[in-house]
């Protein structure tokens, strides 16, 4: 399997992931969850989070989340500025995947520019909706504005912190992104998972 | 240490819970305070908890405001450590449970060995040669006293200079404002002190104090209450942001309507407020404005050209009075000077257009929300707040002038839902012995490049960053400094006494000057100093301060300062202390009594001393926003009246309550001696010479100010990743065919140059701004400004930091900026 890295170009990040890769290639912390969570379907998040029940908190001591890896969607159908929404890690927690129409960091697919986001605003957890215009993610209640483009920086607004990224993964042979990690704390919780 | 970005932990039900008001911006939100033992962690569960919130299921919007920038591990100096979360709170009526992004990261900034802000000053130190050294406070005072009294007994207090803050929050409150003004007006005696951001001894506001209007003279509740804002040359999303989005949205998209139905019956509008921006540039707050109000024909934007301030309001008030729209009865019982103003102040609207560049329909159409009287007889309630944009305009003292006219000749002050308001830059804090110098104050920027002062103190401040003609001042300082660092390079082996001799004889008889620089972090300013005295800020310190409707609250300590630092109050202490000491080993009574009463064991201490004795009979005059009632509050109070404080002037302490003060003059008695309120005559005049020549000669306009993701110097901000990799150098905004013009592109570095200095900035397009316009950020550490500002100033010395031009070439690019840098619109668009 074609597994790509999924932060080439984003080295700040870089001892984050290959701690968390390294666990999972030992086979320590993450077995893979085959969660029905990909809905893949329409291009605006519209719903707020639901109130599901979350798993219980890891064990202590743990460095890294036990996080599923689930397949979101393919890559060819994706349109450049045409999102799509799935539920991970979880379906409490809605997300949103985009074809941004340049390599970015961060990005996976052949092209390099496919992103995904947790679509709870980082400040207050309204949900987010995508400017196709101004190519940005922004939050109708306090004015947050990010970039996806750009590892989900915080381009004005309240927000402390960029909106959560969920790290992909890229399946070139069976042309399958793959959500891998949440970096960034999902909004409303005390942990991602 | 892994960085672990992806859960929070939680604090156990039993966690240590105090109140802290954010230390930044003017309007001073709520935040709670929860400290525990790092070893432990609360459960999920609401029992499991000190925040009582169920953390099984996700939480739905709105539902908190919990990011892992409000997080952080602190070390005590007893060596244990604690786990500290730093959240708004939601009861708080300033702030209703909102963060904004700068008080959102207040755990973050928190002082850690291994943490992001770990170059805090821990000690005293002293630069030895080449380098500096930790030193003790004895060591440090007996170098800075013994220099200070060699200086003081034998040139006089003229040549003891100080740069010291005069506000409330971080860097400020009354106790330090009291412990630095005592030290200064009452120990040296000296006048020759710059304030904070500008360079002389004045206020922002002298005008409006002088026409008998306090400038913060309503509550935030009464944004929710107008009919109309009047918002001028202020950004209050990005700089003063919950008092916008807590108060100001609400009534602009028609949430308060019953509330002022409830409070006013037929005299209201009975529908969503409306708001008027005063502004060259169409701001992110005029952008979030148009997105949301009810109706977009409920906003408007008078853009009016850059400095021409004054003809507007003069016009409005013109054609105001021609209307016959001004409360004749009010002006005739409650205020003088009216027809006098109006005769030198009268401009057509056809002029004031010309003026402007506003269309006359235009100001037809301001002029009559905000002031023409309803069909049911009543005159509407009109809020006019200004900022920066007319305090740091074109001749600071007549256009605050033309601004307060307006509201006198309306009656828009002292009625619930009014008001003549300052917005506020940091929050407010002032106790101090009166100022010993004349007004207009001594220009002390001047002073020091002509060679004058032997001695400079800057005291919580960074001129270097921040003052006007920055680059002349800087280049003064910094080679006066290096007088004395070369003859200190050479002092090997010297002993204290040698020491002072050596500096001594350098800043006498060599033209050099001694600085000393008290703060948190070695700043800019430090480039110059010769001496650091770590201090300390909230949290570390139990401090009070006000915000911008005079609420004070306190915020209480819950971890100590790095090292050895100290309240900016005791260091204040440690040195007339010291002084003190070398007099009364002279037998100079006189002397050591004018250093005498700081013996303070704690910032309590000094604030019993200050705030709580002004206007008492046994105390000496001070100068207090506490007033005369200020003895009524006491820490025990205050941290009983919790976030939502008390407004001052304090009224009364009544059913375990300090009651305090919404709204001044509702009585239609002003701050004047006869009680009437006076208006001032302010001709519009133009440009002033030396800022004309500038618009004459070179082709942008440098508008300048705040982004809402940098506080203030960016003293902390510097330190994380969220500003420093978003701003590594600070922003200019374009307009998009300019930059086609000079082959810019966003993420390019440019030079922006002309007669006052040079600096660089880092391209950002945006098409909101105009051609022939620019916009860059101020104050930041990594490209200065005020490189660029004149060194204009009005008849009380203050600044005009927004009034320059130069022009803009390109030197460069760094292609990590495009790569990780957005250049998206910062403009929310609906």
């Amino acid at each position: 399997m074609a597994t790509e890295s999924v932060l080439v170009d984003f080295p700040a990040m870089s001892t984050h992931i290959s701690r968390r890769r390294f666990l999972r290639q030992g086979g320590t912390a993450t077995a893979a969850v085959a969660v029905a969570g990909c809905s893949g379907k329409g291009s605006q998040p519209e719903k707020q989070p639901e109130p599901g029940p979350l798993p219980s908190p890891p064990p202590p001591n743990t460095l890294s989340l036990p996080y599923p890896e689930n397949d979101v969607g393919k890559a060819r159908p994706l349109v450049v500025g045409k999102p799509q929404t799935f539920q991970y890690p979880d379906s409490s927690s809605p997300c949103i995947m985009l074809k941004v129409g340049e390599p970015v960091p961060g990005g996976v697919g052949r092209d390099r520019d496919i992103v995904a986001y947790s679509s709870l605003c980082s400040h207050q957890g309204c949900p987010v909706v995508y400017d196709e215009q101004e190519r940005v993610l922004k939050c109708p209640c306090h004015f947050s504005i990010f970039d996806p483009a750009r590892a989900g920086q915080v381009v004005c607004g309240q927000a402390t912190v960029q909106l959560p990224r969920i790290v992909l993964s890229y399946d070139e042979s069976k042309d399958t992104v793959r959500a891998v990690g949440v970096d960034g704390l999902i909004y409303g919780r005390a942990s991602n998972v | 240490m892994p960085r672990v970005d992806d859960r929070i932990a939680l604090p156990p039900a039993d966690a240590q819970k105090t109140h802290m008001t954010c230390h930044f911006c003017i309007v001073g939100c709520g935040y709670h305070v929860y400290t525990w033992p790092a070893h432990r962690e609360g459960g999920r569960g609401p029992e499991e908890n000190a925040l009582k919130q169920d953390f099984r299921a996700q939480i739905g919007s709105l539902g908190l405001t919990f990011t892992t920038a409000m997080q952080n591990q602190i070390t005590d100096r007893d060596g244990r450590q604690h786990r500290v979360l730093v959240l708004p709170d939601k009861e708080c009526v300033v702030n209703k449970g909102l963060s904004s992004v700068r008080g959102g990261r207040m755990a973050q900034i928190l002082y850690t060995p291994d943490g992001l802000t770990n170059d805090r000053l821990k000690h005293p130190r002293i630069y030895r040669g080449d380098d500096w050294g930790d030193v003790s406070w004895d060591y440090a005072m007996a170098i800075y006293a013994s220099l200070a009294k060699r200086i003081l007994d034998s040139s006089g207090p003229n040549q003891i200079m100080f740069n010291a803050f005069d506000h409330g929050g971080a860097g400020g409150g009354f106790e330090n404002t009291w412990g630095s003004g005592k030290l200064m007006f009452t120990g040296f005696q000296t006048k020759m002190v710059r304030i904070h951001n500008r360079p002389a001894y004045n206020s922002e506001v002298h005008s409006s104090r002088d026409m008998g209007v306090s400038e913060l003279n309503n509550s935030y509740e009464d944004a929710q209450l107008a009919d109309v804002i009047l918002a001028i040359g202020t950004n209050p999303f990005e700089a003063q942001t919950n008092y916008f989005l807590a108060h100001w949205l609400p009534n602009l998209q028609g949430a308060t309507v019953e509330a002022k139905a409830k409070r006013f019956g037929d005299q209201t509008d009975k529908s969503a407020g409306k708001i008027i921006f005063v502004d060259p540039r169409r701001t992110p707050s005029v952008a979030v404005a148009e997105a949301v109000a009810d109706g977009k024909d409920n906003v408007l934007h008078l853009d009016l050209q850059p400095g021409t301030d004054i003809a507007l309001f003069n016009g409005l008030l013109t054609h105001v009075v021609d209307q016959s729209w001004h409360d004749k009865e009010f002006i005739a019982a409650s205020t003088t000077g009216f027809d006098q103003a109006m005769a030198k102040n009268r401009l057509s609207l056809e002029e004031t257009s010309r003026i402007t560049g506003i269309s006359v329909d235009k100001l037809k159409k301001a002029a009559a929300w905000l002031f023409q009287p309803r069909s049911s007889g009543y005159r509407p309630r009109s809020m006019t707040v200004y900022e920066k944009g007319a305090i740091w305009g074109n001749d600071n003292y007549k256009l605050i002038s033309t601004i307060v006219n307006l509201g006198l000749a309306t009656h828009n002050l002292g009625r619930r839902g009014t008001g003549v308001c300052r917005m506020g830059g940091h929050q407010e804090g002032y106790t101090r012995p009166p100022y010993p110098g004349p007004r207009p104050a001594p220009y002390i920027d001047r002073e020091i490049i002509r060679g004058n002062g032997q001695m400079f103190t800057v005291w919580a401040c960074n001129p270097f960053q921040t003052t006007l003609n920055a680059e002349e001042f800087r280049e003064s300082v910094l080679r006066r400094s290096r007088i004395v660092k070369d003859e200190l390079a050479r002092a090997r082996g010297a002993t204290t006494d040698q020491m002072v001799d050596i500096i001594y004889n350098a800043v006498k008889k060599k033209g050099g000057l001694f600085v000393t620089s008290i703060d948190l972090y070695p700043v800019k300013v430090a480039e110059a100093a010769h001496l650091l005295l770590p201090a300390a800020h909230p949290g570390e310190m139990n401090l009070t301060s006000m915000n911008g409707e005079r609420r004070m609250r306190l915020s209480e300590k819950f971890m100590d300062p790095p090292g050895t630092a100290k309240p900016d109050c005791l260091i204040a202490a440690e040195i007339a202390n010291a002084i003190k000491a070398l007099y009364q080993a002279e037998g100079k009574a006189e002397m050591v009594k004018r250093f005498s009463g700081f013996d303070w064991k704690s910032e309590e201490d000094a604030f019993n001393d200050g705030f709580r004795r002004a206007g008492q009979k046994e105390a000496p005059p001070i100068d207090s926003q506490g007033g005369g009632t200020g003895h009524l509050v006491t820490y025990e109070r205050l941290r009983a009246m919790g976030n939502d404080g008390v407004q001052l002037p304090v009224v009364e302490y009544k059913n375990d309550k300090l009651v305090g003060t919404e709204m001044l003059y509702q009585d239609g008695k002003f701050s004047t001696s006869d009680g009437k309120a006076k208006f001032l005559p302010a001709p519009w005049k133009g440009l002033p010479t030396p800022v004309k020549a500038q618009k004459d000669k070179y082709r942008f306009w440098i508008n300048n100010g705040r982004v809402n993701a940098v506080w203030q110097t960016g003293y902390h901000d510097k330190h994380l990743t969220t500003v420093k990799g978003r701003y590594p150098l600070a922003p200019i905004e374009l307009n998009p065919d300019d930059a086609r013009d000079l082959k810019v592109v966003s993420g390019d570095i440019v030079e922006v140059f002309n007669d006052y200095g040079s600096t660089f900035a880092m391209a950002y397009l945006e098409k909101d701004i105009k051609p022939g316009h620019t916009f860059m950020m101020f104050g930041y550490y990594n490209g200065v400004m005020g490189n660029l500002t004149t060194d204009w100033v009005d008849e009380n010395a203050i600044p005009y930091y927004k009034g320059t031009w130069a022009n803009i070439r390109k030197v460069g690019d760094v292609a990590e900026y495009r790569r990780l840098i957005s250049f998206r619109s910062r403009r929310y668009r609906r």
